[in-house]
Order: structure tokens, then C-alpha cells, then sequence
């Protein structure tokens, strides 16, 4: 006959953070920066239909990292929130405050209350009309929002991406520059124990990659693939080969 | 009834999460049917009079397909505004134009708009020409209790097909039937006699610029018999909205390139009020 043990409410935390950090970090990076254009979004992800990157709204895009049918749940959750709000409001009055807020308090609530949290890592970023109204929310598992600056890096080896970012990035770079650094910063894997690191190249069809650019008519956010992409990086496209899973 | 949840921030709830459609409007119509223009109960009664749209009239041509509207809103003999607009774009390869009753008239195109916009959103690709026909349909059969009550609404719905490399064409009526038309088709009060001058001028052959005025001529036969639709009023400077759906988008002509067709047109007409003459033999 099995005894219930009982287990104190910090361990529980503790364990589903544990166990939806190791989740998160088993993937790969997304990584989220400030051009001198708009926001740009780069992923590593071989799959051309199943996407980490998506357009939310006219100035709001969402990228994330973990499992799959958990955050495409949360974007599709996202653009019907975000579709209600433009159509019984007005389309200027959905911000991405508001959509990280709803997020946030979701993964909260599924955190506390269900036996598996979320393995999820999300950004909410929404373009303004000047550098400086840019913005780039960064959730969690458990709900916890950080207002970013500049760039956000999640998933996979995101400590040493966001270390890098610190030292690398700075404000006013250029598109073509901010994206070679993103997928430099990407390719760069960790040798089991070492400390040491490798560095692979990554070809248009290992990557997906979009922009939110402050000079287009309404709907902001495009994707940027195919020769475009091989141009910026200076190697040959490969998309038409491209296929996998999300990982 | 509370308002629901999540539409004023809060926590999402499980309407947000559920999986499966990718359609705005079954979205809302699980979620917060009140925000559906025809999700409202009827008293008994007939509806008071309301403002209603007139003549919309579209033409293929080449590269594409034009539609254009009429700038008259009228309720029973007043005229209600010179200068409503009834031609919309539904997403960036389509149009959508309006006769009917107005206020729901433009309730249901901005529903549709989204309706497209969404489904491009969650499925990361475009509906097909026909779908969005469809779709559009479907959002029409809600409304049959309205129209029975006087509140019809009557779309035209024309679209740029990949596939055909040309425009496509197509009128709906009350009941959410779906017809596809070719050439050319006209709704709204003053469709008929649109529908006579578009015979007549239409050609298999027109260029952009000849199937627009085409266009501003069978508004202006609508306008010159059928009280309920405004001609080009040049006098305050009001002219028809005219748009072109081809290869690259849709895009609404401008001022300065619409203003010399029409006042080309009005001029014509000044020697011949009935307009250009269609030859006797084909």
C-alpha cells in the first residue's frame, strides 16, 4: 500500500521550474534584436511550415522557444486576442503591453494550478514609431515578465548568446550587420565540458528569420528568406531543401 | 451576463486556447456573439428606415479587375451622405463593395477583413479566391433574419487569382448564395441600369486605364436615372472611389490620376448626354 508523502509547496515550485527550465534550454535559440530599422527575429529552425516567429498584429510580432504545441497554442491565443481587441476597439488600440499582460497572467495561472507548467520562453515585441518606443517583452514558464532593452536571446545556450549580445550589439546597427551577428551568435555550440565553444555555419535553409520595419504601411512584420537571406550572409541558399522538426 | 473574459485583459480564457478554427468569426460567435453583426435579437416590428449605400459596378480587365462606387448613402428621399465610401479592400489581392443597408453593411466588411487577415495569421497562408468567396458567404447567411426585416446587405466581391492570372468576380445574394460572374457584374439600386451601360462598353481587350473609365461611365448612367445613386460631383470635389486589384495588390486610384477620367467622362457627356455609342455590328 503506497503512503502519500508530503512535500512542501517550495519543492513543488522548485521542481516544476527545474523541470520546465530543462525543457526550454533542450532546444534551440531564438534571438531578438534592435536594428536601426525595426526589430529583427532569428531562429534556428529547419522546418519552412512550422514556425517559431509569427506577426500577431499590424505592429506586434511573438517569438518563442520550447515546446511546439504549447506556444502555438499561446500565439494562437495571441492573434485572437489581439484581433478581438482592433475589431470591437480600433486597430491603434492593441498594444503589446496588454497582449504580454495576458500572457503573463495565462502562464501564471497554468504554472500554479496545473501538475506540468508551460515549457515555453516567449516574446511579445511591438515596433513604435521611433527607436525609442520600441518594445520587447520576455515571459517565462511561470509568468514572470522583463521589459527588455535592445535584444533578447532565449532558449538553447541563451546565457552565453545574451553575454555576447552584451558586449556585441549596440544601438543604430545596421540590418545586415544585426542579422550576420545573430547567426554567428546562433551557430556558436558548446563542447560538451569544456567550456569551449563551436562554431557552425548556418545556411537560409537552417534559419528563419523577420523583421518588424518601422517604415511599412500597416502591417509591419515580414519574412525575410531565400536569396535575400543568402545575400546577407554570403552563402548559397539552400531553402529548397530544407525540412525537419521544431526543435 | 458579465462581459467575458479576456477581452479586457485578464487572464485568457479557455475560449483563446481552444483548438481548431482558424475563422474569426466562429471565434466570436463561441466567445462574445454580441460583437456579430447579426448577432442581435429582433423585436417584432418592421426596422425603421436607415441609411443605405447604392450602386457598385466591376469590370475585368487584362490584368485583373476594377471596382467602383457610387459616393451616395440615402435614407427614403434625403440623401443621408455625398460622400460615404463602399468599396474596401478585404485583404491585399481583394476588394469588397457594398449596397444595402449600410450600418451593417460596413460592420460585415470590416468583420471580413479580419475574418481574412486572421486566417492568413494562424495559418501562415493565404485563402484561395473561392475560400474567401465562401467565406464571405457564410458571414452573409447570418443575416437572412435582418435582411426579412428590410436590413439586407448585398456585397460584391471581386479578387485577383493566381491561378488564372486574371480577376475574378462575385455577387451574393440575401440568403448567402454565391455566384461567380464573368466580365462584369453590378449590384445596388441603380445596378440596372449599370448593368446595361457595362454591356454595351465592356471589350474583352480593355487596358487599366479604358476599363476604369468603362467603370465611371456606368455610374454615371446609374446616377443619371436612378435617383438614389450620386454622380461625380465636381463641384465639391467628390468623385467615385475606384479600385484595381491585379498582379501587384490592391491599390485605390489616387486623386490626380482618377480626376482627368471622370472629368473626361463628364465632358463627354456634355454633347452626348447618354453617353459614347456602342456600334450597331460587333
Amino acid at each position: 500500500m503506497s503512503m502519500p508523502f508530503y512535500v512542501s509547496p517550495e519543492q513543488v515550485i522548485k521542481d516544476k521550474a527545474d523541470y520546465a527550465r530543462k525543457g526550454i534550454a533542450r532546444g534551440r535559440s531564438v534571438v531578438v534584436l534592435q536594428y536601426d530599422q525595426g526589430l529583427l527575429f532569428v531562429a534556428e529552425n529547419r522546418s519552412r511550415a512550422l514556425h517559431k516567429i509569427s506577426e500577431i498584429y499590424d505592429r506586434i510580432a511573438f517569438a518563442a522557444v520550447g515546446k511546439y504545441n504549447e506556444f502555438e497554442n499561446l500565439r494562437v491565443a495571441g492573434v485572437r486576442l489581439a484581433d478581438l481587441r482592433g475589431y470591437s476597439y480600433d486597430r491603434r488600440d492593441v498594444t503589446g503591453r496588454s497582449l504580454a499582460n495576458a500572457y503573463a497572467q495565462t502562464l501564471g495561472t497554468i504554472f500554479t494550478e496545473t501538475q506540468k507548467p508551460y515549457e515555453v520562453e516567449i516574446v511579445v515585441a511591438e515596433i513604435g514609431e521611433t527607436v525609442h518606443d520600441d518594445q520587447l517583452y520576455r515571459l517565462t514558464f511561470d509568468g514572470s515578465v522583463a521589459d527588455e532593452h535592445g535584444f533578447v536571446a532565449m532558449g538553447g545556450n541563451a546565457d552565453q548568446i545574451t553575454a555576447a549580445l552584451r558586449e556585441r550589439w549596440s544601438e543604430g546597427m545596421g540590418f545586415d550587420a544585426a542579422l550576420r551577428l545573430a547567426v554567428e551568435l546562433l551557430g556558436q555550440t558548446p563542447v560538451n565540458g569544456s567550456g569551449e565553444t563551436e562554431q557552425r555555419v548556418l545556411t537560409p535553409g537552417q534559419l528563419e528569420v523577420a523583421v518588424l520595419e518601422r517604415q511599412r504601411p500597416r502591417r509591419k512584420f515580414r519574412r525575410v528568406a531565400g536569396q535575400r537571406l543568402a545575400d546577407v550572409l554570403g552563402v548559397a541558399d539552400d531553402t529548397e531543401e530544407s525540412g525537419g522538426e521544431v526543435q | 451576463m458579465s462581459a467575458p473574459q479576456g477581452r479586457y485583459g485578464a487572464s485568457l480564457s479557455p475560449a483563446f486556447l481552444a483548438t481548431g478554427s482558424s475563422s474569426f468569426a466562429e471565434f466570436l460567435a463561441g466567445h462574445d456573439p454580441s460583437l456579430l453583426p447579426a448577432g442581435r435579437a429582433l423585436p417584432p416590428g418592421s426596422a425603421p428606415e436607415a441609411v443605405h449605400g447604392t450602386t457598385i459596378v466591376s469590370l475585368t480587365f487584362g490584368g485583373g479587375v476594377i471596382m467602383a462606387g457610387d459616393r451616395r448613402a440615402t435614407m427614403g428621399n434625403i440623401i443621408a451622405q455625398r460622400d460615404i465610401e463602399k468599396v474596401f479592400p478585404a485583404d491585399e489581392s481583394s476588394c469588397v463593395g457594398i449596397a444595402g443597408t449600410a450600418g451593417l453593411a460596413v460592420e460585415m466588411v470590416k468583420l471580413f477583413q479580419v475574418e481574412l487577415e486572421h486566417y492568413e495569421k494562424i495559418e501562415g497562408a493565404q485563402l484561395s479566391v473561392d475560400g474567401k468567396a465562401n467565406r464571405l458567404s457564410t458571414l452573409l447567411r447570418g443575416n437572412l433574419g435582418m435582411a426579412m426585416q428590410g436590413l439586407a446587405v448585398v456585397p460584391l466581391f471581386a479578387g485577383y487569382d493566381p491561378e488564372t492570372g486574371g480577376g475574378r468576380i462575385f455577387s451574393y445574394d440575401v440568403t448567402g448564395g454565391r455566384y461567380e460572374e464573368h466580365s462584369h457584374h453590378s449590384v445596388g439600386s441603380g445596378s440596372l441600369f449599370a448593368r446595361g451601360s457595362l454591356k454595351k462598353l465592356w471589350r474583352d481587350d480593355l487596358s487599366e486605364r479604358d476599363a476604369v473609365a468603362v467603370a465611371v461611365e456606368a455610374l454615371y448612367d446609374a446616377a443619371d436615372d436612378d435617383s438614389a445613386t450620386g454622380g461625380p460631383d465636381l463641384a465639391r470635389g467628390i468623385l467615385p472611389v475606384v479600385v484595381v486589384v491585379d498582379v501587384d495588390g490592391y491599390r485605390r486610384l489616387e486623386e490626380p490620376e482618377l480626376d482627368p477620367i471622370v472629368r473626361a467622362v463628364v465632358g463627354a457627356r456634355q454633347n452626348r448626354p447618354d453617353g459614347p455609342n456602342a456600334p450597331l455590328t460587333a
